[in-house]
């Protein structure tokens, strides 16, 4: 149910401008001889009339289902072997897919189907990020410091640096802080930097280094 | 837009208001200082404020316990950068060298606690004698990890002589160590002297070897202690903690059970120790350990291993370059024992008695944190 209402998201529908020539190629749609609306699937090939609809006409949410399902039920006529049948057959079972929490033989989809190399390629890109901010947090030359102080020196490890207690009321700034906000105290202040963008990249490797030294500790926003 | 620190932007400030005072030829900048000096004297005489902190505590002490024999003062780790790479650590260095000479009476000496230097420079190394030659009192020298990675402490030695050595003072057997020694862990790896500086000088990296006093120092340490009597006090400086508190930030002295042993005979011991850069205490067998402050930074309470007799120091404030940071004093008992003064800059002094460590911290029991740290 969930793919054909995909699908439906896709049709191509027949009334509209005659198209560009330098355009590819795409669906023909037959116009409807009682000039009803004719709506195609993403397929390229397959096209219902829609009886007592004219195009532009307004449709209730009831006649888009009605419509999607009667494509997709052609469709399925057409295709027995359904890919995605396969392809659900094909799959790892369910025990070796960490993010799909559902029992073996039920429903498949993309979102949540990864395997543990899938884990191991995102967990190293997530740790090249994570290296970086320690690469900066620990250069007052990546920092732009003009007084050679880097973060370590008084933050070993990332250490009391606290980013679960952000946001929080700064009481020395008078107002509510975020992490990067002190991040960025720190590097005009104690270092004697410019202060980052907020896309600035280094920002964002130094916010990913900090969090990750507080793995496992709870959120605990607005704390003294 | 010109970024300028707060830091900066006060001492610019400060700087022009003089100058602008200067020119209009009313009072030299000397002179400003004599009269503001002058009126806080009259201030404190009325009973009005209390000029130093340290003269206080000085009083409470002298009424609470036995005069003591005699008071030393400490400045440790300064991690002095040249004065154009960084003036804030020159400042603070500065500053505490006039804190230990407004004391009066003035210590019988001076201690300075190892890391004068930030990466062993000779500069950085000439700079911060230069600074130290301004104490009144007489001044002894520890050797800290930052001072030596460089040229293996060729240039300290040059300036400051011998980094082991031992003295009597008043009864006090002291001694000075070397315990930042490190097994060779450049070599192989193909440093140069100033990578492994920046790997030495760096607490979190994991790639150092971790701190000792090494089988050389400690022999040296048992034929200097042959000869003393098992009643004599002893002080021990040491820059390392002379024991096992945090090993990945090198809060670690890898053969300090060798060393304690060493110590063991005696009845009354005690390790001054700096690099630790906190109000850092510990009581192990007969020996009180007393941490230094830095007059650079702070650092955090390590995640695991710390002492349970210590009593920690307020969080510090990063809005304030010198909080969490001081120098202090160490009060030598007629017992031998020490009552340590840590004059934490921007807060009250924090006095710790030799009771609290001899007692397991059964008694006297300083003030416990309100910020405690994360």
């Amino acid at each position: 149910m969930r793919l054909s209402r995909n699908l439906a998201l896709a049709f191509s529908l027949a009334a509209g401008p005659a198209l560009a020539g330098n355009d590819p190629p795409r669906h023909q749609l037959q116009p409807s001889p009682d000039g009803n609306l004719v709506v195609g699937l993403c397929d390229g090939e397959t096209s219902i009339e829609v009886k007592d609809v004219k195009p532009g006409d307004q449709l209730t949410r009831e006649q888009g289902q009605q419509i999607a399902d009667a494509l997709m039920k052609e469709w399925r006529s057409k295709h027995p072997d359904a890919e995605w049948v396969v392809a659900a057959a094909e799959a790892p079972a369910p025990a070796q897919q960490p993010g799909a929490g559902a029992p073996a033989g039920s429903q498949f989809q993309t979102y949540g189907a990864f395997t543990e190399r899938d884990q191991q390629i995102w967990k190293e890109s997530t740790d090249r990020l994570v290296a970086e901010g320690k690469r900066i947090f620990h250069d007052d030359k990546a920092l732009g410091g003009t007084n050679a102080v880097s973060c370590d020196m008084c933050h070993p490890d990332g250490s009391n640096t606290h980013p679960e207690t952000y946001p929080k009321f700064q009481v020395q700034l008078g107002r509510v802080a975020l992490l990067r906000d002190m991040i960025n105290w720190c590097i005009e202040n104690p270092v004697r930097g410019k202060p980052f963008a907020d896309d600035d990249p280094r920002l964002k490797a130094l916010e990913a280094y900090i969090l990750a030294q507080r793995k496992g500790v709870a959120l605990d926003y607005g704390k003294h | 837009m010109v970024h300028k620190s707060i830091e900066t932007k006060h001492y610019e400030e400060r700087a022009s208001f003089f100058d602008d005072l200067t020119r209009m030829g009313q009072l030299s900048r000397r002179g400003f200082l004599h009269i503001a000096g002058v009126s806080a004297g009259i201030a404190a005489a009325k009973g009005l404020i209390v000029p130093q902190s340290f003269q206080l505590i000085e009083i409470a002490q002298a009424a609470e316990t036995a005069a003591p024999p005699f008071t030393i003062a400490y400045v440790s780790d300064t991690h002095l950068y040249t004065r154009n790479v960084n003036d804030r650590f020159v400042r603070s260095a500065v500053k505490a060298v006039e804190d230990v000479n407004a004391l009066d009476p003035q210590p019988d000496f001076v201690l300075f606690g190892g890391d004068l230097a930030q990466l062993g420079r000779r500069e950085e190394l000439d700079l911060g004698a230069q600074i130290l030659k301004d104490l009144k009192a007489p001044l002894k020298m520890m050797v800290g990890e930052h001072d030596w990675f460089l040229d293996m402490g060729e240039h300290w030695r040059s300036v400051f002589g011998p980094p082991q050595y031992s003295f009597d003072h008043k009864g006090v057997h002291f001694v000075t160590l070397m315990s930042v020694q490190e097994k060779d862990f450049w070599t192989a790896r193909g440093m140069t002297p100033e990578e492994r500086m920046h790997t030495v000088a760096g607490l979190d990296n994991g790639i150092q070897s971790r701190f000792e006093v090494g089988p050389d120092g400690r022999q040296w340490l048992q034929n200097d202690l042959a000869g003393v009597d098992k009643k004599t006090p002893i002080v021990i400086f040491s820059h390392s903690p002379l024991y096992k508190y945090y090993r990945n930030w090198n809060f670690w002295t890898d053969d300090a059970d060798e060393v304690q042993a060493i110590l063991a005979k005696f009845d009354t011991v005690s390790v001054i120790h700096g690099h630790t850069h906190q109000l850092l205490l510990n009581h192990i067998g007969n020996i009180s350990f007393y941490g230094l402050l830095s007059t650079a930074w702070p650092w955090p309470y390590a995640p695991e291993g710390l002492p349970k007799l210590t009593v920690q120091m307020n969080r510090a404030d990063p809005f304030n370059a010198f909080d969490g940071c001081g120098d202090g004093q160490l009060n030598v008992l007629a017992s031998g024992m020490i009552d340590k003064v840590y004059n934490l800059w921007n807060r009250n002094p924090v006095t710790v008695r030799a009771n609290y460590l001899s007692s397991s911290g059964a008694k006297d029991r300083p003030a416990a944190t309100t910020l405690s740290s994360y």
